[in-house]
């Protein structure tokens, strides 16, 4: 996130360039969630599939919501201690004018706070893949509310709110790799410490049902992250919002590449869920750095947070924590290489002049990032697994084993992804569809 | 009567087929099956994780002929499926007591 600009001498104005580029860009980092999604989908077995993609869309809901309500205030308002803001004009958004500007840049607060509400709604969507085919959807709808309230819009607020302790403390996170990524990934691992393996984990073959799902998601994906990292410098009057564009387009690639190559090595063949795997390691290394590391440290990027996050992804087998789709394996691993590699390769010429290592900088930016890394990292763990243990002891956060193993969605949603039989089957309960929805009603006399 | 019955790789369907057709075979039934041999199914890996597939698929064709062509049909389909590689599946007979045609309620080997 950028830094706020003061300028002296003249007071900013409205751009309509600026507003209408991140208004575009609120929207391509909206379709992440969708994309998310399907990505997710894809990667579960078919009785689960239309819960995945739940978890990511009543996200949309929820978070919205709160966002309006107090998310927006607690995030961005006025800060209390380097901890939470606060403002009472953001509660209901309701003392903003249209046309006020946020904060010393170009774009009006409601631009802004749109951006940041698409941030606020993935993040606690990606913790949903660690989760998967095991969690009562009451239990995550109030998780997702819970965990936006304590830790997303709190985290959020230390990392980019004007006065955040990591702001003040010069931590760089662009566009997220801390507060999305790190937080998310976090999150998964407390949650699932708490709430415990799939029935079968590590036994029964738990294989995607769809990996051209998973590629359509991740397309979306890599389509949609170009709004969440170039608009986040939130105006593109001095090209870095250009350089973090250019530079997720080149870490993307570079992790893909190393993805599939250490697989070939490792297990022999180039998958498709590889790809599509190390293109997300790639978009989430490069989120926290995109904006400080020239292109050629941004292949560096790439290339480490592929070779990390595939190999990463194999240590829930060897520990025995079930994170059904590496949200720990690349989120976590892939934000922590991201915003750690500042250290080394911040250039001094892009977001801020702070140098890393390999440019002469020494070592401390790299410490900052460190104390950024572990402290969201730590808190999001902890407050994460303290609300799914209370939610859990309350309304319950795991179906019945039986609708486990039956599938979740036709336990929770009532519904089926698909229908095989071609004859009204497919898990449904009646042989035929009844004749007013499937086939005109015969015209009765009165 | 002998029910003859071929669990093999779904492509060579056609060949089976015809070969069939050109010894006088009249009809048969095909399903789609699914099972392994000493071949044990492949191998596939997803993130590392590698999965066992043991099922592979097969189809399985069934024709009921008369005694004395028995033996010579299931030459005729073991020529007509095999590919020479591993899993090209197995072929046997077994006897059968009666058959009915349901249409005209013929017996035996009219009824074929």
């Amino acid at each position: 996130m950028a830094p706020a600009i003061t300028l002296a001498a003249d007071a900013p104005t409205l751009s309509a360039a600026n507003t209408g580029f991140m208004l575009i860009c609120s929207a391509l980092v909206l379709i992440m969630t969708p994309g998310l999604a399907f990505f997710y989908g894809g990667m579960v077995r078919v009785k689960s599939t239309l819960n995945m993609l739940m978890m990511s869309f009543i996200s949309m809901g929820i978070v919205t919501i709160l966002w309006v309500l107090y998310g927006f205030s607690l995030a961005f308002g006025t800060d209390s201690g380097g901890i939470i803001g606060w403002s009472s004009d953001y509660v209901g958004l309701s003392g903003i004018g249209i046309t006020q500007l946020w904060d010393g840049y170009t774009i009006p607060i409601y631009v802004f706070a749109v951006f940041q509400l698409m941030f606020a709604i993935i993040t606690p969507a990606l913790i949903s893949g660690a989760v998967a085919d095991r969690v009562k959807f009451t239990g995550w709808a109030l998780f997702v509310a819970l965990w936006a309230t304590v830790v997303y819009f709190p985290v959020a607020h230390w990392v980019w709110g004007a006065g955040g302790w990591a702001f003040e403390l010069g931590v760089i996170d662009f566009a997220g790799g801390t507060a999305v990524h790190i937080n998310a990934g976090a999150a998964a691992l407390g949650v699932i410490l708490v709430i415990g393996k799939r029935v079968g984990f590590k036994r029964d073959p738990m294989r995607p049902h769809s990996l051209p799902l998973v590629m359509l998601g991740a397309g979306l994906l890599w389509f949609g992250w170009f709004g969440f990292n170039a608009g986040s410098w939130l105006g593109n009057d001095d090209g870095v919002g250009a350089l973090m564009f250019i530079n997720t387009q080149i870490a993307t690639a570079a992790a893909m590449l190393a993805w599939l190559a250490y697989e070939k090595i490792r297990h022999g063949a180039f998958t498709t869920l590889g790809a599509a795997s190390g293109a997300v390691a790639g978009l989430v290394a490069i989120t926290p750095s995109g904006g400080a590391v020239s292109p050629l440290g941004a292949i560096a990027v790439g290339v480490v947070a592929g070779l990390l996050c595939a190999m990463a992804v194999g240590l829930k087998y060897k520990f025995g924590y079930d994170d059904s789709l590496d949200v720990v394996g690349v989120h976590l691993v892939g934000g922590v290489v991201g915003s750690l590699l500042i250290g080394f390769l911040a250039t001094g010429g892009g977001q801020s002049d702070v140098a890393g290592l390999f440019y002469g900088g020494g070592l401390d930016q790299f410490w900052k990032q460190c104390a950024g890394v572990f402290a969201v990292l730590a808190y999001s763990l902890v407050a994460s697994a303290v609300l799914a243990f209370l939610i859990d002891k309350t309304i319950g956060m795991r179906v019945s084993e039986d609708d486990e193993i039956a599938g979740i969605d036709q336990a929770e949603h009532a519904e089926t992804a698909y229908d095989f039989s071609g004859g009204g089957g497919g898990a449904s309960f009646s042989a035929a569809p009844s004749p007013a929805q499937g086939t005109p009603a015969k015209k009765v006399d009165a | 009567m002998k029910l003859i019955t071929a669990v093999v790789k779904p492509h060579r369907l056609d060949e089976i087929k015809e070969a069939l057709q050109a010894f006088g075979v009249h009809g048969l039934t095909v399903t789609e099956a699914s099972g392994y041999g000493r071949q044990r199914g492949h191998t596939e890996v997803y993130r590392g994780a590698e999965y066992t597939v043991d099922l592979v698929p097969k189809i399985r064709i069934e024709v009921l002929v008369e005694d004395d062509d028995a033996e010579q049909l299931l030459d005729v389909i073991v020529k007509a499926a095999r590919t020479g590689k591993i899993g090209d599946g197995k072929v046997w007979s077994v006897p059968v007591d009666t058959a009915v045609r349901v249409r005209t309620g013929e017996r035996g080997p009219d009824a074929l």
